[in-house]
Order: structure tokens, then C-alpha cells, then sequence
């Protein structure tokens, strides 16, 4: 067990620096917890002045080791007995840089609510929390090692100002503890260790301790959180989470063996951590767990009135070292989180993650605000590095504002609400529906009117008249054609109509279908009149004509020829003679008559064909 | 189907109604083809299935990422190691470049589709068109009703959904459309004769070479069909305009592309096309001078060019025999080869043989991806020789083709399916045709008063009349007939009238009532059971990603997602400069989601370099670690399967490896992994088998799982048991032991004598940050 204790010697010889202002702490009780990878230090300081001078700021010292992963500092002052754990108590602290003071001390000045008089006192209780304050030793372990982990501090409360009496305990999580420093009054309860009481202690007195135990508490750290939250005031509030997560403890060498893992979890593995407990508010809906390449499938949800818990495994246990990458996301009812004041809208949430235990190097939250906000503003608990960013997402044309917050060092405490504010006209957000309506329209009417209008470039030249008229040729053959095919339907009929009457005898039915098919007929010459005229005069139909004006011909004399037929056939069962008569007088007329058609449906097609 | 209005009293409304309606058939045929292959994506997630699509993501990334010209150039040094593979020249550029289009056009206008969701909706947007394509391919041979049945089959034919489900971002995905589309833009220049279409077919064609190895199909058919049509007197100069542009176009064109380059007019693939050429020149030479000459004039001029021309034709064909002869495959590449003569693969090229979609296809495979067409296929032949018309032999011929390919290999049934689906869509509609007319005919009420209210939605005003089949066969023509206005279709329409060839069947086809109806409600159902089957077929066996497995047992469903386990391990925890040795199926999906470098992937250019990481995995672990530790390898990575019975793991690809590394390393002996003939694993496997890396590294530790260490797929105790390993060292096992990755052990263990050198064996993450100091391997 080799400590350094390299604070010592610079501070026993500081030890005669002069003591800022007149005050004297009574009593100072410390209380570390050990039990998760995040160190708080909670202190109960009662501070008495005894100059003659009131007293508006009151220091904390921090060594540098400690004052570097500080994370996150508070503290309240306690009037009386009673405990105000009130935020709004909270007094305001900065870093201050103080000359004269030993340079690996780092000081916080706490603003006294109304300054101290002579004489009087005060509780006060600070909480400060660290990261990576524990150190695992050893720093490599296998696969079935326990992790074990170091922790050094002062047994002596570090302060410029006299201690009369203090003590400290130190609570570790239910484990081996290897060792600790033993120095006077040092007492060992289960897991917690206390030192003390110490009386009249001078200022910067340190008497350095350190502990050695066993942690296998998940040691997760996200090097780097990106929190992108986006709203919608179609009433959504999307949150995406982006974590690159390691294992901060121990590194692992050697093998992984997964048969040790499975076999005995606890033993060969318990360094390991292999889930994570996200704990969303409540009534979030859409939650996705994944990484870059797809779903990770190992989560489960829960959820109640009160929260939403979202359980998580990566993809693989993680040991120490070992690192991953996911994102979670789930949205949230707008009303929720969404306010407004003063004619500003405001956002209210948390800023932290919502995994427990997690300590974020580097947090990034980014604020995707409805395109068309104005005037952003943000306020937060605590100090930020704010900027502006522009996001071009789903049909945007300008792009949506993005605040963007940024802060290191983010642990469990900074998971406090604040408030983005902006202003936003509602009617803006009709402005990508208005858009997606009128593209829409305008490509249908794109649509109708390059079908309806005439592209041609230049009206008046050869080949746009030629095809003109080409195509009213066509237009007029079409209708030729179609009336052609009236014709030869009509036909159909009639036949049809005789063979009913080979079947039924009935003569007056026969004669009616021949009279409607007269009269169809003569509606259709009509109508071929002036489109065979207008064919004859038109020039481009010159080639085509005579084979049109074949095909009427062809086709009238098929009509007669039926005629002729029909009437015969009606005739002869007017007369009742016998079907083999009948079947006499028609035949030369059938054979014309097929020979005909068959004419009329060759002319037919050559017209098609061209 | 819908049935093609008649021309009655209003045409122009109903071809307008039968436009519309047949456009909001088709509108819900692309979103059914969508929608039906969006299983994968319920069922599992939105992810990039199998293999090669892993490669095409990364491709696809990578070209958003860095731009066109950046991809052309691109040598990528993450795979084949240390060889490198120059991917803009080696890769078929067609589907990347399209769903990288997608994705720009789509990020352009503000909607921030990730290149993974275009890349996953790929394939089903292609389908879509790709039943849109087989409708109008369909419509040129036999018309819109046929057109809309077999864009309908098509849209969930089982093939193609196995190639084209979301997630299944292949290159068949947009390669089956470009494939229908290059022949309908054929059959339409074939129809019309048309210069404009000529040209947008040689574009199609490029679009296809693009897109996918297989254009060789097109570049093989279209000349077939070619001189199908002189041989039968069927020469026109519409087939000259049809083949000509594209022969000269398509190749300059397919020359253009890096992958194909000169062998557009240096391999044997595509000398068929050149051949054609030749002849359909000579054809139109004849042609003309027919025309100009006298016929007297004409014989004599006939006798002297046969007989000069016979002469130089004889010199030309012998050089270029003897050019082809010179080398040693006849310049055709191995795969077209193999399906020329099929037991050539499995002689000569193993790693051709070795994959499973390159083996012939079982019957039971026929049902499964092609179902009842299988049954109609043989009706729509009957049914495109009635009448045979250029476009209708064509399909015949490209059906009889494609048969014959997909009894090669499985992965062909891809090109039969729309083949199939074109035939049975003809022989359903005529079918359809057919049996309505009959009823229709046979109903009273429908006959007497068809002449005035002929027609609305089905083939009608077909009264007692003689030449019934032609009708129909001008309804169908006329059916898509756009309203008067648009004079631009109407020319098009000029030339769609030319195009069926005039049927002379003038019988009338008439089937009693009962049996018609009777027929129409078995094929309805045989419509519904191919319907029930595809959507099946999508849901259940087509739609697994492969790489998440899950399985069903009493207690509920499992997942196995033990790759991408393995591969997220491998991209967070190892270096990223790390080489990570797999057999080849792993090589793209080890890149593309691990990102690390591999050895060998699935484009399996280099068979040396195979056979090496074979003979490594075959090989005792010694001469293993020497292969390996040779060739810069951090990782050995192994599929095994033994604890939950993954059937397609390593130990059973083994032998493959074997033959493949024993091709090219002699001193890998087949016979000495068999023990009589037989590939077994337990206490009768032979020494070799027991000693070699891919048995240690597949069971090592495995008997303390269950005591026996009985192997689940094998079915089987195996041979040795207690083992420890001595170069090796168990880095990663993933959850259900799917996936176990070895590093190799630092060479300082084996060299005695020599001073220690500190800390070389860490752990993972601590090789990562010294990555950059790493000390120089002595085996070098």
C-alpha cells in the first residue's frame, strides 16, 4: 500500500498563513459517502464570528485533487435546528482566487445571506460532490478479480478558518474494506468508518487518510452525452439521447471468458455492470433504445402514473474499460414541459440524464426550438456555455434555432429543471402543412396544363400543320372506323334476329329488328356523309382515302346483301316453306356475304395498320 | 382486370374512366408491392439485412459522405488486407448511386432521411416499379388487361420478395426492375419502331449494366430474339431500329461503366450481341437492295455476294474462334461458365460452388418462390402463340431462357420470376377473357341490349359474332386510349395499333355457362391461394434479417442478436487500425458494422487470399498463429453454433474452407478432415480434424457448458474435449456463444531466452491507446 501523500508537505508549511477574517467554526461534521462512484461530502459547519466586523462571505477550501473534480457544489444555510433542505436557501458560491493563499488550495467564497454579526452563528450545510475522486487499485484486474478501489482525504476538516470541533465518517458500500488509515479516535462501525472527535484544530490543518475498499458498484461514465430535445408544438416533445458510455473503473486485461461470466455472474464478473436504469417521466411514449447499427433488443419498460422506467442492457456486459455507444430516445406530451409567461413561451426540464448513476464528462443539451421562434433566452441553475446553432430538419426553410448548453463534469444533482423561453407565433406552424398543400397543387396544376397545353414551339411551321391536319385525318378515319364497327353490329343483330327466327318461328319479332336496324342504319349513313367529304378534301388523307372509300363501299354492299337476305329469309317463313328452302335460297347469298366480311374486316385492319 | 372499355356512344369518357381506373389499379399494385415487403420491418426492425447488402450500406455511406468523385476513386483499405480493393472500379454502381440520388434529393428538400432508411426502403420503392414496368411490358405483348395481372403477380411474387424485402438492399433489388424496363423499352421500340425509344432502351440497358451482372442476360436475349425474328422472316426495320441503336449505344454505354470497361466488347458474353449485329446488317443490306434491284438483277447480284461475302464471313469467324479459343475459360468468366456447363463450377472454382444461392434449385424451391405460376406458365405460352407476334415471342423466349437459368442456380429463379409472372398474367386474362365472354354471351339479358350499354368494366359488345378474339384484341389495344386532347399520346397510340399482330382466329370461343363459371371461381381461387401463399412467404420465411434470429419455445419468443453483439464489441473495444480474421461470409458485415479491417469479405476476388485464411483455419493452431500473426491479424473471429443449434456456422462451412485453402495450399488434404467420407466432429474424427484452429476455437471451453459438450447442430458429443489453448486467447464469446472472438497471443511467449518485454499483454483497450507507439511485430 504506497500513498502519496503529496499534499502534506506544502501544506504543513502553510500552516502559518494568516487567517482571513475573525470567524471560528464551532462545529464541523463531515460525512463522505463512498457507496456509488460519485464521492459527496456532505458538511454541517457552524460558523461564529468573533470579530468585530460583520461578515458577508465565508471560504471552502478544496484541495487541488478534489477541486478539479468538483463537480458540483451547494450550500444551504440552516437557520436553527430546524432542517431547511429548500433550494431557495441556497446560497450563492464562486470561485475565487485569493493571493496569499497556498496555490494548491482551491477556494469557494459563499455569499452569507445578511451577513454575520459579531457573535452570532450559523449553520451551514455543504454539500459538494466529486468525480473520479476514487482510484481503482489496482488498476488492472482480470475477469475474476474484485475491484477495488482508493480514496484519499484529510482526517481534518481543510479550512482557513480554527476548527473547534469536528469529526468525520466515512460510509463504504456492504464490502471488504482492504485497509484504512488509522489515526486517533479512529472507530470502525460496519461499513462505516468515523474519525474524530478532533478539538481546536488550527486552520489548514491535514491529516491525510486514505481507504482502500471494495466497489463493485456500476461504475458508468458517458465521456460524452448529447441530449438533443426538440419540440413541437403539434404537441410533442422528442428527446434523443446519445451516450458513449465507459466503464470507469478497473481496467480488465487478460480473457473474457463468457462461460465464468454466465456461469457465476457474481464471482467471475463482478466488476461488470450490465444494466442501467433510466428513469423518463412520466407518460413518455415512443422510447427506442439502439446503437448505430440497429435495435438493441435487451430493455424493458415500465411505467406508472408517477414515471416512466426504462431498464437497459448494452450489447455486451461492460467490464472495465470497455466501452459502448447508444442512444436512447422517447417523446413526451408537450403540456407537460411546455409554459408560458409573460407572453414568452418556456420550456421547463430537467437537464441531466435521466440514467442514475451516471457521471458525464462532457454534457451537451441542444434545444431544437419550432422554426420562426424569436428572442431565446435560458435560464439554468448553474453555469452553462451557451451557443446558437441552426438545424435544417423535416421541410424546413430557414432551419429551426438550436440552443445549445454545454457543460463538464455533469452528476446526478445537476438533474435540475431549467427553463429555455422564447416566442412563437402559432400561425407558423401551418407554414410547412401551407407548403406541402401548395406543392402539391402546384405540381397538379404543372400537370394540367402541360396535358392541356399545346408545347409546340413554333404554330405556324410544315410539320406542326402537317401533323395537325394528320391528326384530324385520324380523328375523322377513327370515327369512320367506329362507325363501320356500329354497322357490322347492327349486322350481327340482324343475323342474330334470323337465327331466333330459325328457332322460334316468331316473324314479327324478325321484322322489328329489321325495321330498328333499318333505322340505325340510316342514322349511321348520315353520319358517314360529311366525314367521307371532309376525308376527300383533306390532302394528307389522299394515300388512306380510297381505301376508306373501298371500305364503305364494301361495307354498303354487304348491308344490301344482307338486306337481300334477310328479307328472303322472312319471306320464306312467311310463306312457311321448309327450312331446306330457305337454306337454298340463302346459300349463294351467305357465301357473298362472308366473302364480304371477311373483305371489310381485311380493310379494316390495313386502315389500323396504318 | 379490369376489363377495357368499348367504344359506345361516349368513347372519349371511357377511356377516360378505364385510363383512371386502370391507373388507380396500378397506383394500388405499387403501394401493395411496398407494402407487402415492409414485414421485415415490423416484425424486426428497420435494419440492413444478410451479407452483401452490409457492403452496399457501407458503399452507399460512403458516397454520401465524400461525394461522387471520391467514390469512383476509392480504395478501400479495410478489406483484403493488405491487398486493399479498389471499390469505385470493382462494384456494380447502380443501386449505390440510386439510393444515394434518393437520399440527396431527399435531404435536399429538407427531410432528413437517414442514408440507413433510404437504403432499407430501396428494394420495396423498386418493386413498386419494377410492377409497374412489368405492367407496360405486358401491355406491348398482350395488352392493359393482361398488363394489370401480371404487374399484380409481380408485385408479391415470392422470388422476387426474397430479394427485395425492406432491409434487402441488393443490387437484384433495382437490377429486376431495370431488367423488365430494358426489355419493355425493346418490345416497345420493337412495336413503334421508334428512334426515341431506341434510345431510352440503350439508356435502360446502361442503367441495367449499372446495376447488376446479370445484363449479360439482356445483352444474350435481346440478340437471341433478334435473330429469332430473321430466321422466321419476321426481319422489319422496326427490329432494325429496336437492336441496331442498342447494340452500339448499350455497349459504348456499358464500356462506360468501370466494372464492365472493355469487357463490353472483350468477353465472350457479349459476342452473341456483335454476331447479331453482323448479321441483321447483312439482313438490311438484302433488304434494300431487294427493294432497288430488279429481280433478275437481284439474283445475280444475290450469287455474287453469297459467294464473296460466305468467304470473308469465313475468314472473320475463324479469327475470331481462334481468338476466343486462345484462352484457356473461352473468355467467358467462371460464373457465366458454370451455368453453360453446371458441373463446371463444382470441378473447377469451389468458391463459386461454395455458395449456397449458386447451387441448382430443389422442385419443392420451384413452389415456394414461384407457387401456382409454375402452373400457368405453360397456358401463357399457349396463349402468346395465339397469335405469335414479335413482342409475344420474345416473352416466350424469354421465359424458355430463364427456366433453364433458374434450373442452374436458385439465385436465378430471380430473373424467371417476372418471366413467369408475364406468362401467367397472359394466360389469366385470357382466361379471364374467355370465360366472361362465354357468360356473357350465354346471359339473355346481357346479348339482347349489348350493342347500346356495351361495355363498362368488361370485356364486352363480343355478341354472336365470329371474330370475337379480335375484338378483344383491339379492345385491349384501344383500352389505354388517352381522351382526344392529348394529341402527344394519340400519336403513341397510332403506333400501339400497329403493333399486335392481327389474329386470324375466327372461331368463336363459346364454354357453357356452368363451366365458365365454375372456371372463373377456381381461378379466383387460385388466385386467392397464390395470394394467401406470397403474403405468407413475406411474412413468415422471407423476412428474417439473419442477422437477429429469434425463435419461438414455450416461454415465449427469443432473440438471438449475438452479431451485432460481437460487432459492437469489436468497433467500441479493439483499435481501430485492428485486423480482425474471419472466413469470408463475415468479411462485409464485419466492416460495415464493426468497422475493422478484414482479410477476406464476400467479394471473392482473390482466391489465394482465401484459401490462405482457410489453410489458417485448417491448420494446427501453431501454424495458424504463424498464417495469421503473418498477415497482421489482432482477432480471429468464429461463428459456432454448437450451444443453440445454429445450423449455418463455421464447423459446417469447414469444408469448404478445406477445399478451398487445399486448392491452392496442397498441403491441406482433403480426405485427412474425413473419416471414411464422413465430416464428423466427435470421437471418430480424425486428428487433424480434432487439432485444427476451427475445432479449438468453436469448442474451446465449450464441455464445462453443459458437462458433455454436446454439440446442438451436430447432434453430437464431441471428439476432444479438454483442450487448452496455446496462441490464442478468449477475448469476447457473445451471449449464446454465437459469436467468439480470439486475439492472438504477442509472440513474445514463444521465444525463450529472450528478456521480457513489459506489458505487451494488455487488455484491450489499453492496446488502443498505445496504438499509436505499437512496437514493431519480430516476425517481421
Amino acid at each position: 500500500m504506497g500513498f502519496r501523500f503529496y499534499l502534506l508537505a506544502i501544506l504543513i508549511s502553510l500552516l502559518s498563513t494568516s487567517v482571513l477574517s475573525d470567524l471560528i467554526l464551532s462545529k464541523v461534521d463531515r460525512r463522505i459517502d463512498l457507496t456509488s462512484q460519485i464521492v459527496r461530502i456532505t458538511t454541517a459547519i457552524k460558523v461564529e464570528n468573533t470579530g468585530s466586523e460583520p461578515v458577508s462571505e465565508f471560504l471552502l477550501a478544496f484541495p487541488e485533487h478534489q477541486a478539479k473534480n468538483l463537480a458540483y457544489l451547494t450550500s444551504a444555510a440552516n437557520e436553527g435546528k430546524g432542517k431547511v433542505k429548500d433550494s431557495t436557501s441556497s446560497l450563492p458560491i464562486e470561485a475565487v482566487d485569493l493571493n496569499g493563499m497556498p496555490p494548491a488550495l482551491s477556494f469557494y467564497s459563499v455569499s452569507l445571506p445578511k451577513g454575520l454579526a459579531k457573535g452570532e452563528i450559523l449553520t451551514l450545510d455543504v454539500l459538494a460532490v466529486f468525480t473520479h475522486l476514487l482510484r481503482p487499485f489496482p488498476e488492472k484486474i482480470t475477469q475474476a478479480d474484485i475491484q477495488l478501489m482508493l480514496f484519499e482525504d484529510s482526517a481534518h476538516y481543510l479550512s482557513p478558518y480554527e476548527v473547534k470541533v469536528q469529526s468525520l465518517s466515512v460510509k463504504l458500500p456492504d464490502a471488504r474494506i482492504e485497509f484504512y488509515t488509522k489515526v486517533d479516535n479512529t472507530k470502525i462501525h460496519g461499513s462505516e468508518i468515523k474519525y474524530g472527535p478532533y478539538e481546536d484544530l488550527p486552520s489548514f490543518s491535514y491529516l491525510p487518510i486514505g481507504i482502500h475498499f471494495e466497489s463493485n458498484q456500476p461504475f458508468a461514465v458517458a465521456s460524452e452525452l448529447v441530449r438533443e430535445i426538440e419540440i413541437s408544438h403539434w404537441g410533442n416533445v422528442m428527446v434523443t439521447e446519445h451516450y458513449k458510455l465507459i466503464h470507469g473503473g478497473a481496467q480488465s486485461k487478460g480473457e473474457f471468458s463468457r462461460l465464468d461470466y454466465q456461469a457465476r455472474p457474481n464471482i467471475r464478473g463482478a466488476s461488470a455492470f450490465r444494466r442501467l436504469v433510466a428513469k423518463l417521466p412520466p407518460r413518455a411514449h415512443s422510447v427506442y433504445y439502439r446503437d448505430e447499427i440497429g435495435n438493441i433488443s435487451t430493455s424493458n419498460l415500465w411505467s406508472d402514473s408517477k414515471k416512466t422506467e426504462l431498464v437497459i442492457e448494452p450489447r455486451y456486459p461492460m467490464f472495465g474499460g470497455w466501452r459502448t455507444a447508444f442512444t436512447i430516445g422517447y417523446g413526451l406530451p408537450l403540456q407537460d414541459f411546455m409554459f408560458e409567461s409573460e407572453g414568452k413561451r418556456f420550456l421547463n426540464i430537467s437537464f441531466g440524464s435521466p440514467i442514475n448513476d451516471v457521471v458525464i464528462d462532457n454534457l451537451i443539451v441542444k434545444v431544437v426550438l419550432p422554426e420562426g421562434s424569436t428572442d431565446i433566452s435560458v435560464s439554468a441553475p448553474f453555469l452553462l456555455k451557451q451557443r446558437q446553432e441552426t438545424k435544417i430538419s423535416h421541410l424546413d426553410l430557414v432551419g429551426r434555432p438550436v440552443h445549445v448548453l454545454e457543460k463538464t463534469n455533469v452528476v446526478p444533482e445537476h438533474n435540475q429543471y431549467f427553463q429555455v423561453y422564447y416566442k412563437f407565433n402559432k400561425l407558423s406552424m401551418l407554414r410547412e402543412p401551407l407548403m406541402l398543400i401548395s406543392g402539391f397543387f402546384f405540381l397538379f396544376v404543372a400537370c394540367i396544363v402541360y396535358t392541356h397545353a399545346d408545347l409546340t414551339i413554333s404554330k405556324s411551321s410544315a410539320s406542326y400543320l402537317a401533323k395537325q391536319q394528320w391528326d384530324e385525318v385520324q380523328t375523322a378515319i377513327e370515327q369512320v372506323q367506329n362507325i363501320i364497327h356500329r354497322c357490322l353490329a347492327v349486322h350481327d343483330k340482324l343475323e342474330a334476329s334470323l337465327r331466333d327466327l330459325s328457332r322460334t318461328g316468331d316473324v314479327q319479332a324478325c321484322k322489328a329488328a329489321r325495321k330498328s336496324a333499318d333505322v340505325l342504319l340510316k342514322e349511321v349513313s348520315k353520319e358517314l356523309k360529311p366525314l367521307l367529304s371532309f376525308l376527300q378534301s383533306s390532302l394528307p388523307a389522299a394515300q388512306i382515302y380510297p381505301k376508306v372509300e373501298e371500305l364503305v363501299a364494301k361495307e354498303k354492299e354487304l348491308q344490301a346483301r344482307l338486306m337481300v337476305k334477310h328479307s328472303t329469309v322472312v319471306d320464306c317463313y312467311e310463306k312457311k316453306s321448309g327450312g331446306r328452302d330457305v337454306e337454298k335460297k340463302v346459300a349463294p347469298q351467305q357465301l357473298k356475304l362472308t366473302a364480304l366480311r371477311q373483305e371489310v374486316d381485311d380493310l379494316l385492319d390495313f386502315i389500323d395498320e396504318i | 382486370m379490369a376489363g377495357p372499355p368499348e367504344q359506345a356512344p361516349a368513347p372519349g369518357l371511357r377511356y377516360a374512366f378505364g385510363s383512371v381506373l386502370s391507373f388507380f389499379i396500378l397506383l394500388l399494385i405499387g403501394v401493395f408491392a411496398f407494402s407487402i415487403r415492409l414485414f421485415s420491418v415490423i416484425k424486426y426492425e428497420s435494419v440492413i439485412h444478410e451479407f452483401d447488402p452490409y457492403f452496399n450500406y457501407r458503399v452507399t455511406q460512403f458516397l454520401t459522405k465524400n461525394g461522387i468523385y471520391d467514390f469512383w476513386n476509392w480504395f478501400d483499405d479495410r478489406t483484403w488486407y493488405p491487398l486493399g480493393r479498389v471499390i469505385g472500379g470493382t462494384v456494380y454502381p447502380g443501386l449505390t448511386l440510386t439510393a444515394g440520388t434518393i437520399w440527396w434529393l431527399l435531404n435536399s428538400l429538407n427531410i432528413p432521411l437517414s442514408v440507413e432508411t433510404v437504403c432499407v426502403f430501396t428494394a420495396p420503392i423498386f418493386s413498386a416499379f419494377a410492377a409497374w414496368a412489368t405492367y407496360l411490358l405486358t401491355k406491348e405483348v398482350k395488352g392493359a388487361g393482361a398488363g394489370l395481372t401480371a404487374a399484380a403477380l409481380l408485385a408479391m411474387v415470392p422470388s422476387y420478395i426474397s430479394r427485395s424485402v425492406a432491409g434487402s438492399y441488393d443490387n437484384e433489388a433495382v437490377a429486376i426492375f431495370a431488367l423488365i424496363f430494358t426489355f419493355y423499352l425493346y418490345i416497345k421500340t420493337l412495336n413503334t419502331g421508334s428512334l426515341f425509344y431506341a434510345t431510352l432502351n440503350a439508356i435502360a440497358y446502361f442503367y441495367m449494366v449499372c446495376s447488376w451482372g446479370g445484363y449479360t442476360f439482356i445483352i444474350n436475349l435481346i440478340p437471341m430474339h433478334a435473330l429469332l425474328c430473321i430466321v422466321t422472316g419476321r426481319y422489319s426495320s422496326r427490329l432494325y431500329v429496336a437492336y441496331a441503336p442498342l447494340v452500339v449505344l448499350g455497349t459504348l454505354l456499358a464500356a462506360l461503366v468501370p466494372v464492365v470497361g472493355f469487357n463490353a466488347v472483350m468477353t465472350s458474353e457479349h459476342f452473341a450481341s456483335f454476331l447479331v449485329f453482323i448479321i441483321i446488317h447483312v439482313v438490311a443490306l438484302v433488304d434494300y437492295i431487294k427493294g432497288s434491284l430488279s429481280p433478275k438483277m437481284f439474283k445475280v447480284a444475290v450469287t455474287l455476294v453469297v459467294s464473296v461475302g460466305l468467304a470473308v464471313c469465313f475468314a472473320v469467324v475463324a479469327v475470331l474462334v481462334a481468338l476466343v479459343a486462345s484462352s484457356p475459360t473461352m473468355g467467358w468468366s467462371g460464373r457465366s461458365l458454370s451455368l453453360l456447363d453446371p458441373t463446371y463450377a463444382s470441378k473447377y472454382i469451389p468458391i463459386i460452388a461454395s455458395v449456397s444461392e449458386h447451387q441448382p434449385p430443389t422442385w419443392p424451391s420451384y413452389f415456394m418462390d414461384i407457387n401456382v405460376l409454375a402452373f400457368l406458365v405453360p397456358a401463357g405460352i399457349i396463349a402468346c402463340f395465339l397469335p405469335l407476334s414479335d413482342a409475344s415471342s420474345f416473352v416466350v423466349l424469354y421465359i424458355v431462357t430463364s427456366v433453364y437459368f433458374s434450373g442452374v442456380m436458385v439465385r436465378l429463379m430471380l430473373v424467371l420470376a417476372p418471366a413467369a409472372c408475364i406468362m401467367s398474367g397472359i394466360a389469366l386474362s385470357e382466361a379471364f377473357d374467355v370465360f366472361t365472354r362465354s357468360i356473357k354471351f350465354q346471359l339473355p339479358g346481357l346479348s339482347g341490349n349489348s350493342e347500346v350499354n356495351a361495355g363498362d368494366g368488361s370485356s364486352s359488345t363480343v355478341v354472336a359474332q365470329n371474330d370475337a378474339a379480335k375484338t378483344d384484341k383491339r379492345e385491349d389495344t384501344l383500352k389505354d386510349r388517352p381522351s382526344r386532347k392529348n394529341k402527344k399520346k394519340e400519336k403513341e397510340k397510332e403506333h400501339v395499333e400497329k403493333a399486335p399482330v392481327k389474329s386470324k382466329v375466327k372461331r368463336l370461343l363459346v364454354l357453357p355457362l356452368e363451366a365458365s363459371v365454375v372456371a372463373l371461381l377456381l381461378i379466383v381461387l387460385l388466385g386467392a391461394f397464390y395470394v394467401v401463399h406470397c403474403v405468407w412467404a413475406a411474412a413468415e420465411a422471407y423476412s428474417a434479417p439473419s442477422i437477429v434470429l429469434t425463435s419461438h419455445s414455450h416461454d415465449g419468443l427469443h432473440v438471438f442478436d449475438d452479431f451485432r453483439e460481437a460487432y459492437a464489441w469489436l468497433s467500441h473495444n479493439t483499435d481501430v487500425d485492428d485486423k480482425v480474421a474471419s472466413w469470408w461470409d463475415y468479411g462485409y458485415q464485419t466492416t460495415a458494422m464493426a468497422n475493422r479491417t478484414v482479410i477476406v469479405d464476400n467479394n471473392t476476388w482473390n482466391n489465394t487470399h482465401i484459401a490462405t485464411v482457410g489453410t489458417a483455419m485448417s491448420s494446427p493452431e501453431k501454424a495458424a498463429w504463424e498464417i495469421f500473426n503473418s498477415l497482421d491479424v489482432k482477432y480471429v473471429l468464429v461463428v459456432f453454433g454448437g450451444l443453440v443449434g445454429y445450423p449455418s456456422d463455421d464447423i459446417n462451412k469447414f469444408l469448404w474452407m478445406v477445399r478451398i485453402g487445399g486448392g491452392v495450399f496442397p498441403h491441406i488434404k482433403e480426405p485427412d478432415y474425413l473419416r471414411d467420407g464422413q465430416y464428423r466432429i466427435d470421437s471418430q474424427a480424425t486428428p487433424t480434424m480434432l487439432n485444427c484452429l476451427m475445432y479449438k476455437l468453436s469448442y474451446y471451453r465449450f464441455v464445462e457448458t453443459d458437462g458433455k459438450a454436446f454439440d446442438r447442430v451436430r447432434r453430437t458429443e464431441i471428439g476432444k474435449k479438454y483442450f487448452k489453448l496455446t496462441h490464442f486467447d478468449e477475448v469476447f464469446t457473445t451471449h449464446h456463444w454465437m459469436v467468439r472472438i480470439y486475439k492472438l497471443r504477442p509472440p513474445k511467449n514463444r521465444i525463450r531466452g529472450k528478456t521480457k518485454k513489459p506489458k505487451s499483454k494488455g487488455s484491450s483497450t489499453t492496446s488502443s491507446k498505445r496504438g499509436g507507439t505499437r512496437k514493431k511485430n519480430p516476425w517481421h
